[in-house]
C-alpha cells in the first residue's frame, strides 16, 4: 500500500529520510481482518476426531514424518478449543448427531475438511443402508480432501487449500458456493 | 484327529437325541461340521459340548447368521482350549419364524454375537435375556442382511 494514501502519512516527503527508511523497513500496513485471517491460518486446531481407516492417515500426518505441528496445525482434545473439524472416515446414521453435536461445540470461525470418499459422497459404501452419503448433508464443508484414504500429503494440501480460502475470504473475495 | 472328534460328536449327540437328529456330519476344510435342524438343538445338547470331558467345547469363537433364500442358518464355531480341537455347528431354521435356541446362558460370547445375528437377520434366540438391537437405531425397521431387504437410502434420509 503506498504510504503517502494514507491518514496521517500525507506530508511524508517532508519527514527526514532516515526516518522514512525506518518506517519502511519496520512498519506493515494491513486491513484488521487480514491480520485476522493471518493469524487464523498459522494456528488451526482441528478437533482430534476420527471415525475410520482415514483416520490413521490423520494420525500419521500429525506424526513426526509429516509433522502437522510445523503448519501451527495441533490436535485438541475438546471441541471448545478447536476451529477446525477434519471429518476422517465413514459418516454411520447412528455417528451423524454426534458429529453435528461436535461441530455445534465448536466456537467460531469454524471450518470443516471433509477428508476422503467416504466422507465426500459415500464412497465404497455408497449403497449401504447404514452410512450417510456426505458429511456435507449435515454440516457445511469448505474443503473436500479426495482418495481412500488420502495421503498425508493430500490432507496437508487440503489444510493448504482451506488457508487459502481464509486469506480470500478475508480479503472480500466471494469463494467457493454458498 | 479331527475325524476322531467328529466321531466322538456324532456319537454322543446320537445318544442324547436319537439317530435322526443330525442331518449331515462331515469334515469341512478339515474341521468337524453337523448340520442340526433347529429343533434338535436346545441348551441340552448345546451344554453337552461344552461339559464332556472327550469335548470340552469351552469357547464360543463366532456367531454367523446366513441367509439361504429357502431356509436360514446360523453357524456356530467352538474351540476346546484344553484339547486345542474346534468344530462347527450349523442350525437350520426356517425362513418364515427363524428361531434358533439361545446358547448365551452356556458361552457370555454369545450374548453380543447373538443380538448381532438378531439385528441384521431378524433370527429370534429365545433364551437370550436381552435380545435387542445392538448395532442399528432402536427403532430401525427390517434386518438389513437379509437378502430380501430393500436399501432406499433416500427414504431413510441418508442420501
Amino acid at each position: 500500500m503506498e504510504l503517502k494514501s494514507l491518514k496521517g502519512f500525507q506530508e511524508s516527503e517532508k519527514y527526514d529520510p532516515r526516518v522514512m527508511e525506518d518506517i519502511k523497513r519496520s512498519v506493515l500496513f494491513t486491513k484488521l481482518e487480514q491480520l485476522k485471517a493471518w493469524t487464523r491460518t498459522t494456528s488451526l486446531w482441528p478437533l482430534s476426531f476420527g471415525l475410520a481407516c482415514c483416520a490413521i492417515e490423520m494420525m500419521g500426518t500429525g506424526a513426526a514424518r509429516y509433522d502437522f505441528d510445523r503448519f501451527g496445525v495441533i490436535f485438541r482434545a475438546s471441541p471448545r478449543h478447536s476451529d477446525v473439524m477434519i471429518v476422517a472416515g465413514t459418516v454411520t446414521a447412528k455417528m451423524a448427531p454426534v458429529l453435528r453435536t461436535l461441530y455445534d461445540q465448536m466456537p467460531e470461525p469454524k471450518y470443516v475438511i471433509s477428508m476422503g470418499s467416504c466422507a465426500t459422497c459415500g464412497g465404497p459404501y455408497k449403497e449401504a443402508y447404514s452410512v450417510v452419503n456426505g458429511v456435507d448433508k449435515i454440516v457445511p464443508v469448505d474443503v473436500y480432501v479426495p482418495g481412500c484414504p488420502p495421503t498425508p500429503p493430500a490432507l496437508i494440501d487440503g489444510v493448504e487449500l482451506l488457508r487459502e480460502k481464509i486469506r480470500r475470504e478475508a480479503r472480500g473475495e466471494k469463494v467457493g458456493q454458498q | 484327529m479331527s475325524q476322531e472328534v467328529l466321531d466322538i460328536i456324532v456319537k454322543k449327540i446320537t445318544e442324547q437325541k436319537g439317530d435322526e437328529a443330525i442331518e449331515e456330519a462331515k469334515l469341512n476344510f478339515d474341521e468337524p461340521m453337523i448340520i442340526l435342524d433347529t429343533k434338535n438343538w436346545d441348551v441340552k445338547t448345546a451344554k453337552l459340548l461344552r461339559d464332556d470331558p472327550a469335548l470340552a467345547f469351552d469357547f464360543l469363537s463366532c456367531i454367523t447368521g446366513v441367509d439361504y433364500e429357502e431356509h436360514m442358518e446360523v453357524v456356530y464355531n467352538f474351540f476346546s482350549t484344553t484339547k486345542k480341537h474346534s468344530m462347527y455347528v450349523k442350525v437350520k431354521t426356517t425362513r418364515e419364524k427363524p428361531s434358533v435356541t439361545s446358547v448365551e446362558s452356556l458361552w457370555k460370547s454369545a450374548d453380543y454375537m447373538e443380538r448381532e445375528t438378531y439385528d441384521l437377520f431378524g433370527i429370534d434366540f429365545p433364551g437370550h435375556w436381552n435380545l435387542r438391537r445392538i448395532l442399528l437405531q432402536d427403532d430401525w425397521e427390517g434386518h438389513p442382511l437379509r437378502k430380501d431387504y430393500v436399501t432406499d437410502k433416500k427414504a431413510l434420509g441418508l442420501d
